[in-house]
């Protein structure tokens, strides 16, 4: 390092056992120092998957409460024609009403009966109108039917509602905390899986909304993201990697892709609502939109994964093919692109999992609207499930802090899939040279 | 289901001519193929391409003009106040005319103007579904008799077709560039015409922002202010909370995993840091506004500090966490590329292990390392969900880190998200805000990822 000359022997080394103690104590520090923050680093992770599994689980099941309705033809199918139409028509909030009358029948005034009616979720009616539609047999007859419970009441029995709370600064007052008592002690509350979490889309009223809705929103993005990115990709990463000349075009190409790789995602987002929605008009909040935005975020890391897969390729099997007479292009698409497929695809589902999990963007291109349907093709309004935590996130209710919680968990357990199934693409195809 | 028959008629019409061109080769030489010059496949795919391209042109002219051209027709045939209407409102009316049309709108209230336009509108669209077929069946079918015809034993498909597959591989390597192209003329286009109303000085060294513009002239406060220095310097505070928890965590766990563990441990640790690098932004941002936020605020209420419930502190240590693996993964790259010699020699005179590392690994790899933190810097600007979901919305000019303060990307995101005129102030000053953010983030790139290469170089 130094140009000095220093005589060795006028040195005089401290060797002193003190001396020597002091570094190795600094040595054992230093290596603490290591260990500590890869355990802050793992206690991170570990607390952040605490948090959303303790919050998300009670989201999987849902209150539900027994009660005996009657199914009176008169009511929902006087002709007995056994019509769907007709007995959708039918007016099963009457029906589910009286039950619950029935069930506490001293309660007579109009507003403790409206309060009443509020301990079941307002989805009850629906919930009594498929019964009957699917299977008109129960018609006529007087059943024991678990009907869902409000939000509240479910928040209740989980236990995220304290009953030391006053009365005023309560969500459930003393009078519903009574109906609810009894109907505990008579063992008619249950909670049961959640299946509307899984086969709805988003509602206002927490109990019924599901994230089946950003669910189908999320797999129209990635398709489209996917058809775009894969062969767009592949393409480029065998362009450069195979064909290109190395000059300046290509150096600038080069630079500009690795660049690109590390521009914020929100910028992508501004140029989807700049190009795409204001210049070329396609329609807002759409997937075809989100997943063009996504590929056009995601192509650097695939051209980027491609081409150390293609690299990887030992030059002997291009050498072998070009010599008993193959083209160039024979060559790349006979024997180094099947080799170098399995890393590609790889890199691509990586890619993919990053843009499942990508929000920012697709905000600025207006997936963030409260869409209620589920989408049936990729030009319809929809969400996508990391946009749906967000949104989630952002409501006021106690009940939606733990379907935030669950739709995270089910984006993780996709997520999670996804990267599996890349380690074990790569374990399964790998092959050293 | 239009699509559906479109794609049907495309794929068949291709392969037609595949077959149609692999036979004619054949037939030119009575099956000898031998004869040929090319592979009879060759002479196919050559049919083949010459069928698809043109179709795939004229298709993507559809989808690129299709809605414009069909809404000018149909603006020209409303009623002239209608035509007078601002362009908001207009593409609201013509939204309204495309569900009716498509019948998932319906009632007896709806205008007699509207119902003729909506009549008027599946016309176009049914006219216009016609025309594309029919070209698109045309377009094929001239593609395929052209190529047909110059089929013979001697004509080298082969070479045509390899020729067509290059040009489609340096076209799809080009789309890289037009994304960096679209991103600088949009963003730069957008940010110009805000600077057309605030001047560029204002913006970058005004210290109030306050964009909220009035609805009506006379509200009051209808001039909003667009200083953007108290955005920077919340996007500063941010950026190094999160720089002060991922630098020293992610650089001593990478010193850790490259000197000191074994083979087995490193099996272990790199893959769970790589899940803190998996999980998506919004599920940091959940857990910041959800738990960290609160504990912090607790926290501090217990030693007597007000801290706001959405301080720069809980954003900047959650996104300091989202880091680490970014900052560790880097170094971990760049210390292992320091040849072994050069702790060898540091072994060889007595040096313990963290003194090697401390006086020889480091200051070999520190370019490398200040490259990685760049990114990791650049990265941390241009996060988004984790502050927009944790971090404040008021644009105070603090250094407090106990207080709430917003970012660059907040800022963006709270202007943009939203049913907004496009040309209101507000709203371009997104763009400018954007354009401010690629710049940034762009230098600090490059820099980086120059230091970084030239570092790889040097001990290869």
């Amino acid at each position: 390092m130094t140009d000095q000359v220093v005589d060795i022997r006028a040195l005089k080394p401290d060797l002193s056992p003190e001396r020597i103690s002091r570094r190795y104590a600094a040595e054992r520090r230093f290596r603490l120092y290591g260990l500590v923050a890869i355990a802050v680093a793992i206690f991170m992770l570990a607390l952040l998957m605490v948090v959303i599994v303790s919050k998300g689980y009670s989201a999987f099941v849902q209150t539900h409460i027994l009660v005996e309705v009657t199914f009176d033809r008169e009511v929902i199918d006087p002709d007995d024609t056994n019509d769907p139409e007709v007995i959708s028509q039918a007016n099963f909030r009457g029906i589910a009403r009286g039950a619950i009358r029935k069930m506490f029948p001293e309660v007579t005034s109009r507003r403790d009966r409206r309060q009443l009616y509020r301990i079941f979720s307002s989805e009850i009616d629906f919930q009594l109108m498929r019964m009957a539609r699917d299977d008109p047999s129960v018609i006529g007859t007087t059943r024991q039917v678990w009907l869902k419970a409000g939000a509240d009441i479910d928040m209740l029995t989980k236990g995220f509602i304290d009953r030391d709370v006053p009365e005023s600064n309560r969500r459930v007052n003393d009078k519903s905390l009574g109906w609810y008592d009894r109907l505990d002690e008579q063992q008619l509350v249950s909670r049961r899986f959640n299946t509307t979490f899984f086969t709805a889309a988003d509602s206002r009223e927490p109990e019924q909304a599901g994230i089946l809705g950003a669910l189908v929103g999320s797999f129209l993005t990635l398709a489209v993201t996917l058809v775009l990115v894969f062969p767009v990709g592949v393409s480029a990463a065998v362009y450069l990697e195979e064909f290109a000349p190395k000059n300046k075009w290509t150096d600038i190409i080069e630079v500009n892709i690795n660049n690109l790789a590390a521009v914020p995602s929100i910028v992508f987002g501004l140029l989807g609502l700049a190009v795409f929605l204001n210049f070329f008009e396609l329609p807002r909040s759409a997937p075809l939109v989100g997943g063009i935005v996504l590929a056009l975020m995601t192509l650097p890391t695939i051209i980027i994964a491609s081409r150390s897969a293609i690299m990887a390729v030992p030059p002997s099997i291009r050498e072998a093919a070009l010599g008993v007479g193959a083209s160039h292009m024979q060559t790349v698409a006979h024997h180094v692109l099947p080799l170098a497929l399995p890393g590609m695809l790889t890199g691509t589902i990586i890619g993919m999992a990053r843009a499942l999990g990508e929000t920012a963007p697709l905000l600025m291109i207006g997936m963030v609207a409260f869409i209620v349907d589920i989408p049936g093709s990729i030009t319809d309004a929809s969400t996508v499930l990391p946009v749906q935590v967000f949104l989630w996130a952002d409501a006021p209710e106690r009940a939606f802090v733990e379907r935030t919680s669950a739709a995270t968990l089910v984006l993780l357990v996709f997520l999670v899939a996804m990267n599996l199934a890349a380690i074990l693409l790569r374990k399964k195809f790998e092959r050293r040279w | 289901m239009n699509t559906v028959i479109l794609l049907i008629a495309i794929l068949g019409l291709t392969a037609y001519g595949y077959q149609i061109g692999r036979r004619r080769a054949l037939g030119t030489v009575n099956g000898e193929r031998r004869r040929l010059h090319s592979l009879p496949e060759y002479h196919g795919a050559y049919v083949a391409l010459w069928c698809l391209v043109p179709v795939v042109i004229i298709v993507f002219a559809w989808l690129i003009f299709e809605t414009t051209i069909i809404n000018g027709i149909l603006v020209t045939s409303l009623p002239t106040e209608q035509q007078a209407l601002p362009k908001s409102q207009l593409e609201l009316l013509l939204n309204e005319i495309a569900n009716i049309a498509a019948g998932t709108r319906q009632g007896a209230d709806i205008d007699p103007y509207k119902i003729a336009a909506a009549r008027q509108y599946s016309n176009l669209s049914l006219v216009s579904t016609g025309l594309q077929v029919v070209l698109v069946l045309i377009a094929g079918g001239v593609g395929l008799a052209l190529a047909k015809r110059q089929i013979s034993a001697r004509f080298r498909s082969r070479h045509s077709v390899e020729r067509m597959i290059r040009i489609m591989l340096v076209i799809c390597s080009t789309i890289a560039i037009l994304t960096t192209i679209g991103i600088v003329l949009s963003l730069m286009f957008e940010a110009m015409r805000f600077f057309a109303k605030v001047s560029a000085l204002e913006f970058l060294f005004g210290l109030h922002w306050s964009p909220q513009t009035a609805l009506r002239a006379d509200q009051v406060g209808s001039t909003g202010a667009f200083g953007a220095v108290p955005i920077f310097t919340g996007t500063l505070l941010i950026t190094m909370i999160s720089m002060l928890v991922a630098v020293p965590v992610g650089l001593m766990s990478a010193i850790y995993m490259a000197e000191y563990a074994t083979p087995k441990v490193r099996g272990i640790v790199k893959p769970l840091l790589e899940i803190l690098a998996g999980v998506p932004t919004v599920v940091y941002g959940f857990f910041a506004a959800l738990t960290v936020g609160p504990f912090i605020r607790d926290f501090g209420d217990s030693v007597g500090l007000s801290v706001a419930s959405e301080s720069a502190l809980a954003a900047g240590l959650v996104m300091g966490i989202m880091i680490i693996p970014f900052v560790s993964s880097l170094s971990d790259d760049i210390i292992n590329a320091v040849p072994q010699s050069l702790r060898d020699g540091a072994y060889a005179v007595g040096a313990t292990r963290s003194e090697t590392v401390k006086q020889v690994v480091i200051p070999a790899a520190l370019p490398g390392i200040v490259g990685s933190i760049l990114l990791a810097v650049s990265r941390a600007i241009g996060e988004t969900m984790i502050v927009v979901m944790a971090a404040g919305l008021s644009a105070n000019l603090t250094a407090n880190p106990l207080e709430a303060v917003t970012t660059v990307t907040v800022q963006i995101v709270t202007l943009l998200v939203g049913d907004q005129e496009f040309d209101s102030a507000k709203t371009l000053a997104a763009f400018a805000l954007g354009l401010v953010l690629f710049v940034v983030t762009l230098i600090l790139n490059v820099i980086a990822l120059t230091v970084v290469r030239k570092y790889r170089e040097k001990y290869d």
